[in-house]
């Protein structure tokens, strides 16, 4: 279980993150939804030590987080980022032999080529491993990063805006792939989403924040409800019922 | 005939580089005033040994030590146009070393270089924090900035220069001469051989920072201590030489990024290449001042600064290229 404990951050006079306290369960996929500026990604940095919090704690499984020794902390929990701007010239393999840093300690053991070559089969990479990954479409590039946090093997994997940049067909492959991870290998799954009815299609939790708050909690069945949307981004929806998904419309 | 795959590319290249240093090491053994095959057995070891060795190793410890300082920075800060001469680490170390020779005359190469260390490492410093108060880590606007700074470092050195009467002592510092290198005059430069043969344990942290600072979290890597360790082995290569041989331009910049073009990022696989590359390089240059106006030289620093210039533009130019188009 992740345990999020007051965790607060400001910048300047405006305060991004107000004393967020959440726990994570063991399994399943958690999305956190809200609108832009709600503190969404803020809050994914400072449960993952990516960002420094003002004040607050974060445990999993019993880990201190932001105190522990970093590369502890690494083999428990993996958080994959938005921007992958990089400009580095490595191959899909590479970049995925990364995600067992934290376990082999830069040399790689016949365990670690194993859990790359599985990552890179889940992730359907095989055919790309030795190919840079600057040279990979959008989709293929957020699918080599998912196959590095894989590599990794951590029991809980964070994402901020793993859909960013993907078309429908990518984000959905993704959101399967998540999903699979969560119930196929018991992991714990929390990701950052815009898209309130993928999030509603594939999580068993949404939280959704606003304001450096968190003002619905709960299953798709109570935040996927046209009172509760419009508290969370003001803004009237009509939800349906349609194949069993409840699905939010927006559009009008 | 078909085109040689990556992965032989990768698998010859640490190969080629190697025997490429031995050739040229040989050469540069072979050239003197002194026509090694007409002395005698001891008189030629003892020539070999007080001067020609000692030359070659000098020649490849600077010319390794500073392309993997190159290496290095440019991995740190992401960005391919950051090195030694571009981020004013050398000009930070030759107003260390303008110091140490103002304040403390007389003191020993080491207390020198410790001096040179400190001043580069503070230059270096200021200049990644100045990076890090930017909005936009434009491609040009970083290396200009540190272009700018490393202008300062230099206008206030030529200043302190001018009123000692040490000018022609600057210029010499910001231009490699191995001529004046025998046995007890270089022996420093294994420092900066060592700092880069140490870097090469850390290099899979370096490559993990160079993809920035939270994917280097999210694996448990210390971004700022490696930040830290990789500028303090660049800035320990660059004081050295500066030091006991005088900076050498462009060789920083290019050797890097000749060498990741062809063999990608992965510093692992990419470092000693990039070592013994920087070696040739050296090494060449060198010898073509030694050999063009024989039996007197031109500067190695001259030699380099004219090759580097040339290679520099055509990588910038080059079609297709990233950093040229828009």
């Amino acid at each position: 279980m992740i345990t999020l404990d007051a965790l607060t951050k400001s910048y300047g006079p405006a305060t991004v993150v107000d004393a967020v306290s959440l726990e994570i369960a063991d399994a399943g996929v958690t999305s956190i939804i809200g609108p832009n500026g709600a503190g969404k990604s803020t809050l994914l940095s400072l449960a993952s030590r990516i960002l420094g919090a003002d004040a607050g704690g974060v445990t999993a499984d019993g880990v201190d987080v932001l105190n522990a020794p970093s590369r502890a902390v690494a083999t428990i929990l993996s958080i994959l980022r938005q921007e992958h701007h990089t400009t580095a010239r490595i191959t899909v393999r590479e970049l995925v032999e990364f995600g067992r840093f934290p376990h082999s300690h830069g040399r790689l053991t016949p365990e670690c080529r194993a859990a790359v070559a599985e990552a890179l089969a889940y992730c359907d990479l095989t055919d790309l491993a030795e190919r840079p990954i600057h040279q990979l479409s959008g989709g293929q590039r957020q699918r080599a990063y998912v196959a590095m946090v894989l590599a990794q093997d951590t029991h809980y994997v964070l994402l901020d805006e793993p859909l960013n940049n993907l078309d429908m067909v990518h984000a959905t492959a993704l959101m399967r792939l998540l999903r699979r991870l969560a119930d196929e290998r018991g992991k714990s799954i929390v990701l950052v989403l815009h898209d309130v009815n993928y999030a509603s299609a594939y999580s068993d939790r949404i939280i959704a924040m606003r304001d450096g708050a968190v003002i619905q909690d709960g299953p798709p069945s109570l935040v996927i409800a046209e009172d509760a949307l419009e508290a969370v981004y003001g803004m009237r929806f009509r939800v349906h019922e349609l194949d069993g998904d409840r699905v939010a419309a927006y559009y009008r | 005939m078909r085109r040689p795959t990556p992965d032989t590319v990768a698998a010859v290249a640490p190969w080629a580089a190697v025997a490429l240093v031995v050739v040229l090491g040989a050469v540069s053994m072979a050239i003197g005033v002194i026509d090694l095959g007409a002395l005698d057995g001891p008189e030629a070891r003892e020539l070999i040994l007080t001067s020609r060795l000692p030359r070659t190793a000098a020649l490849i410890l600077a010319g390794a030590s500073m392309a993997v300082a190159g290496l290095i920075m440019q991995h740190l800060a992401q960005n391919r146009f950051v090195a030694p001469t571009t981020a004013g680490t050398v000009d930070a170390a030759a107003v260390g070393l303008l110091v140490a020779t103002l304040l403390f005359t007389g003191a020993a190469v080491i207390t020198k270089v410790a001096i040179a260390l400190v001043f580069a490492l503070a230059g270096t410093a200021l200049f990644v924090l100045l990076t890090q108060r930017i909005q936009f880590k434009d491609m040009i606007l970083v290396p200009l900035l540190g272009l700018v700074l490393a202008g300062v470092y230099r206008a206030g050195a030529e200043f302190f220069a001018f009123r000692a009467g040490l000018t022609q002592a600057l210029d010499t510092w910001f231009n490699a001469d191995f001529s004046g290198i025998i046995e007890g005059r270089y022996e420093t430069l294994w420092l900066a051989g060592l700092a880069a043969a140490g870097a090469y344990l850390f290099a899979n942290r370096f490559t993990a920072a160079g993809m920035g600072e939270a994917f280097a979290t999210n694996i448990g890597v210390n971004y700022r201590l490696v930040m830290s360790g990789g500028l303090g082995i660049a800035a320990l290569a660059t004081a050295v030489v500066v030091v006991t041989v005088g900076a050498i331009p462009f060789l920083g910049l290019i050797v890097p990024n000749i060498v990741t073009l062809v063999l990608g990022d992965n510093l692992r696989r990419v470092l000693p290449v990039t070592a013994l590359v920087g070696a040739s390089l050296v090494l060449v240059c060198d010898i073509v001042g030694r050999v063009l106006i024989f039996p007197y030289e031109i500067s190695m620093g001259l030699i380099v600064g004219v090759v580097g210039s040339a290679v520099f533009l055509a990588m910038v130019m080059r079609k297709g290229n990233r950093y040229a188009t828009t």
